[in-house]
């Protein structure tokens, strides 16, 4: 599960003696780093791009490489426009706000980056963060108070086991994506009690796709109000690349919509948009909004020229759907482990028989010149080894051939395929 | 709930999850001595909470470290 539960692993037993200090509860981790170092795997976790040629090419620690674990999904980072955008905003408006969005830190494009996702969610009130994390940090926590409860599905973003934890709510997860899981502890919560559900469109570790429709509707009858993190859907899913509320048809009963400009947006920031008619007393009431700088002029006004280009993107769409069907097809026929039967997203989650085997192959493919994600427990659910690969709309079909073709030579070569 | 019949169905449903067979007594720990990790945490307070028909929150969770400290709080919830 989950990249945070807020309970911490067990303690090391304490022992008395030398050297021992603050950092000594890390002393497991740090054996199991150099363990993995010794013997003579690159470090998945330090790798270093001294170039980036395109959204789907960098030059990764001295080798050309194929990008293929970076979220980009629309591979909007390099548009001409988005580019541009930023450029004239920084001659503009100056390289930072050095200020809060409720001081000196809103200035003209904060408004009309938000003004972008009203128009591209079709709702009445956006709020733009300085990162995706911070949305969920300051919504979660903000909205869902003292002897208020929090049901979430149990494989939630780091993000969203924070801002459980920064906040006063009772929380109460569930098992991943299981409706009538969610149904019980949503009929067990005291009368009168505030409710919150949390989920998510596209979980990111398996890169599977909740029954949005189903739990929404399920959350309603029990007068709960609701939360969909989009991180892994904006741009790509459903007919206006609004996420898997609207490719579900249930967009309009969710109540609050988290998403990011670290993926298909391709920036950074985040934010939340809603119809509540109260929504805009969050401002003043947030702390991760109101305590924090707000994004740099450059950053909002690529935000916003990217944003509007997403909304005419269905090619783009279509084209990055079948590198997904492709990749996941191809994977699967060659005799890979994956995290979903069908392709749902553009994440396809391979599954690696351990960490050992996972960091092998992880490096095998660095040195086929392909990149991806090596993702390990805790952050990984029932403590699985996966490589993610997340596909770009801006990989080529032959580009995905390639790809197939590394993953072929890597997974024989470390014993991962026959 | 009667505690005596509550400690009997928690024992039954702690098994599967006691994958070194430690003897449980009241004063056996989940952290420490059952070395549950988060995750495991997780799934058996699901369990629980499925038998008995309660919420245990992870704000309530964080409260329970011994075996018999668990048989109390649910006992005094599935009432
Ligand atoms: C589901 C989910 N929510 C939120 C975030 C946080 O986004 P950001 O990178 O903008 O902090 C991420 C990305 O890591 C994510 O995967």
């Amino acid at each position: 599960m989950s990249e945070g539960v807020f309970q911490p692993d067990q303690p090391p037993a304490a022992l008395d003696g030398e050297g021992r200090d603050l950092f000594s509860k890390f002393d497991e981790l740090i054996a199991t780093r150099e363990n993995l170092l010794a013997q003579g795997v690159e470090d998945p976790f330090n790798l270093v791009m001294e170039q980036v040629l395109s959204p789907t090419r960098a030059i990764c620690n001295g080798r050309d490489t194929i990008l293929l674990g970076t979220y980009n999904y629309m591979g909007m980072t390099f548009d001409p426009e988005v580019i541009a955008a930023g450029k004239q905003a920084l001659d503009d408006f100056g390289a930072g706000t050095t200020g809060s969005r409720v001081l000196n830190g809103t200035y003209q494009g904060h408004r009309e980056v938000e003004q972008a996702l009203r128009e591209f969610y079709a709702m009445d009130h956006a709020m733009v963060f300085s990162t995706g994390y911070q949305a969920n940090l300051g919504i979660i926590s903000t909205i869902a108070g003292k002897g208020d409860y929090i049901i979430l599905d149990k494989d939630s973003h780091a993000s969203i086991w924070d801002g459980c934890a920064l906040g006063n709510a009772e929380v109460v997860p569930f098992r991943h994506n299981d409706i009538e899981a969610m149904d019980k502890r949503l009929g067990r919560i005291p009368e009168g009690a505030g409710k919150l559900v949390v989920l998510e469109g596209v979980y990111s570790m398996l890169g599977d796709v909740a029954p949005l429709a189903a739990m929404v509707a399920v959350a309603k009858r029990h007068g709960a109000m609701v939360l969909v993190d989009e991180a892994h859907s904006m741009g790509f899913i459903g007919e206006y690349g609004r996420g898997v509320a609207e490719a579900q048809g249930v967009l309009g009963e969710v109540d609050f919509v988290i998403g990011t400009f670290s993926k298909s947006v391709g920036t950074v920031g985040g934010f939340c948009v809603s119809n509540h008619p109260k929504f805009e007393i969050l401002r003043l009431v947030c702390r991760p909004y109101v305590f924090t700088a707000s994004l740099p002029p450059s950053v909002v006004a690529t935000a916003e020229t990217s944003i509007r280009k997403l909304m005419h993107g269905s090619n783009k769409r279509a084209h990055l759907w079948e590198n997904s069907k492709r990749l996941h097809g191809g994977l699967k026929a060659l005799g890979f482990q994956l995290g979903t039967e069908e392709p749902q997203s553009a994440i396809v989650a391979v599954i690696m028989p351990d960490l050992e085997r996972g960091a092998m192959m992880w490096e095998a493919l660095l040195k086929e010149g392909l990149y991806v994600n090596l993702a390990r427990p805790p952050a990984t659910p029932d403590n699985m080894t996966l490589l993610r690969c997340s596909l770009c709309a801006e990989h080529s079909a032959e580009e995905v051939e390639t790809i197939l073709g590394m993953f072929e030579r890597a997974g024989a070569r470390v014993g991962i395929i026959g | 709930m009667d505690r005596a019949a509550t400690d009997e169905r928690i024992r039954a449903l702690i098994e599967p999850f006691n994958k070194k067979g430690i003897a449980i007594t009241e004063a056996t720990t989940f952290a420490g001595d059952l070395e549950f990790d988060s995750l495991t945490v997780m799934d058996f307070v699901a369990e629980i909470e499925d038998a008995f028909d309660i919420i245990i929150s992870m704000n309530q969770q964080a409260e329970i470290e011994s075996y018999g400290q668990l048989v109390d709080a649910v006992s005094q919830m599935a009432d």
